[in-house]
């Protein structure tokens, strides 16, 4: 069953996915993962928040990728993320020139998350938006959201995500704590949950 | 404006109920010092077995009655304790990525040759000296649905070691940690989509989900594909493990054909003489992708 014989003329099954679990922190985590901007780039923005659980509590063991485009829309094809170091194994980190769009940052023992990236240029009819996909011990698969940043009310209303979401279109959308400051929190489950997605 | 805001406490301390944090010597020392709080772990592996076996048996009357067949696990699926609190309950939003070409989703993240050294995806040679244990090769292809090879892209793996510990400061099984393994390892697919790690039979490893939880034996795998949609993170396991009807991290995924999906394959091929064991895992990655990366192919 796991030799896939793919010359066949349906689509295969997929692998099934499986949670994360508590013991990722020695694999998945790397030194500058949440640093996604270039050093001094004048279109950094910073998002962070806490993920949160059905009871209200925070996550110390959640993970959180971002994926976004670069300021002109595009989307980045570079390389060089994780740069692991020959010598010791360990990580050299980004080399704080170019924007790879990809990051990856673990909550703290308070639940609580952050990275430093690009402001993200629109694409096709959406409003500007960072793909969120967030893992967790417990999360038996992970779940994809988005970071709208607010600012630009028309282009909000215009994006066809949001305004299919009536009242709890608000979730997807951070708060602005500063011109350059964002909070998104992820609240997993009840009150407030966020929006979650499913792409076909 | 973002609800949660105004409801978290970041100061709020957390809750010392996370099963796989503390190992049962640990739990039984600091319940009897009055330090942690934990409930009593009263659960049986006889609830539980009932628990998976009402949940496959609706799983198995949904099919009957028309259902498509379920390829991941649900989130909601209570025998796995730590999932009762941390899924949805709202249904996710579908988008319907053909409406949209554009969605960067449809695009992947990139990795190179920077992101990886030579000796990542062999965990045996990450220490000065050899690792305990049974020296395995773990190989395959990455596919998307359509069957076509996924290239270049990026697969993490972590483990425990032969005695089934993890190196993680978090986990407290006494088993023996060894100095010669770290249990992690990442490389890229090459132009056939194929990837390759050398590392150590992991062992199973008891966990608090319930009274007398083993996890059967298990690599996890984190793996990227052409689009940021098809990102895939899971647990390969090996064949005929007995501890597999136990568990219900496994037992999550109901259906049986999928859940098959999930066990390697010997491959004598694969066994290295005089040095290692081979093991075959394709792994199928769903999601859509955007379309000129398949007419690129």
């Amino acid at each position: 069953m796991t030799q896939i014989d793919p010359s066949g003329p349906e689509q295969l099954p997929p692998t099934p996915s499986h949670t994360v679990g508590p013991f990722y922190g020695c694999a998945l985590p790397f030194r500058g993962g949440e640093d996604i901007a270039p050093l001094g780039h004048p279109d950094t923005i910073t998002v962070h928040g806490y993920v949160v659980d059905g009871a209200g509590e925070p996550l110390p063991d959640a993970l959180v990728e971002l994926w976004g485009a670069r300021p002109d829309g595009a989307v980045p094809q570079v390389d060089g993320s994780l740069r692991p170091d020959p010598a010791t194994g360990g990580h050299l980190g980004r080399n704080g020139v170019e924007f790879t769009g990809w990051g990856r940052s673990q909550t703290d023992a308070d639940g609580h998350w952050y990275a430093r990236t690009l402001r993200p240029g629109a694409r096709g009819r959406s409003a500007p938006y960072v793909s969120v996909c967030v893992f967790a011990r417990g999360l038996l698969m992970h779940l994809f959201t988005r970071i709208y940043l607010p600012g630009d009310e028309a282009a909000l209303a215009a994006d066809p995500l949001l305004s299919r979401l009536g009242d709890r279109r608000d979730t997807l959308i951070a708060d602005a704590e500063g011109p350059a400051l964002h909070r998104f929190d992820i609240r997993l489950q009840g009150e407030g949950e966020t929006v979650f997605l499913e792409y076909q | 404006m973002n609800p949660v805001k105004a409801r978290t406490d970041p100061r709020r301390t957390l809750r010392a109920t996370d099963p796989h944090h503390f190992g049962l010597a640990l739990v039984h020392e600091r319940q009897r010092q009055g330090s942690i709080r934990y409930p009593p772990m009263t659960l049986t592996q006889r609830d539980i077995d009932q628990e998976i076996a009402a949940k496959r048996a609706a799983y198995e009357e949904r099919v009957a009655g028309g259902a498509p067949a379920e390829h991941h696990p649900r989130r909601d699926y209570a025998p796995y304790r730590s999932s009762v609190l941390r899924h949805p309950e709202q249904p996710l939003i579908a988008i319907d990525t053909a409406q949209d070409p554009d969605l960067v989703e449809l695009r992947s993240p990139a990795f190179g040759e920077r992101d990886i050294t030579e000796i990542d995806n062999d965990l045996t040679r990450h220490h000065r000296g050899e690792p305990i244990g049974e020296r395995i090769t773990v190989s395959g292809r990455l596919l998307d649905r359509t069957g076509r090879p996924v290239r270049g892209q990026l697969i993490e793996i972590w483990q425990a070691n032969s005695a089934g510990r993890y190196a993680h400061r978090r986990e407290q099984h006494d088993a023996a940690l060894d100095p010669n393994f770290t249990g992690v390892g990442r490389t890229l697919t090459d132009a056939e989509g194929r990837y390759r790690f050398t590392t150590i039979q992991p062992g199973p490893y008891p966990w608090r989900n319930h009274v007398g939880a083993w996890r059967p034996a298990h690599i996890h795998f984190s793996v990227f594909g052409a689009a940021f949609t098809q990102r895939l993170v899971t647990q390969m396991y090996f064949p005929n493990d007995p501890l597999f009807p136990y568990d219900p991290i496994l037992q999550s995924v109901t259906d049986d054909t999928a859940r098959r999906r999930l066990v390697a394959t010997y491959d004598h091929d694969l066994s290295v003489p005089e040095f290692s064991l081979g093991y075959h895992w394709d792994i199928v990655l769903d999601g859509p992708a955007a379309t000129w990366i398949e007419e690129g192919r």
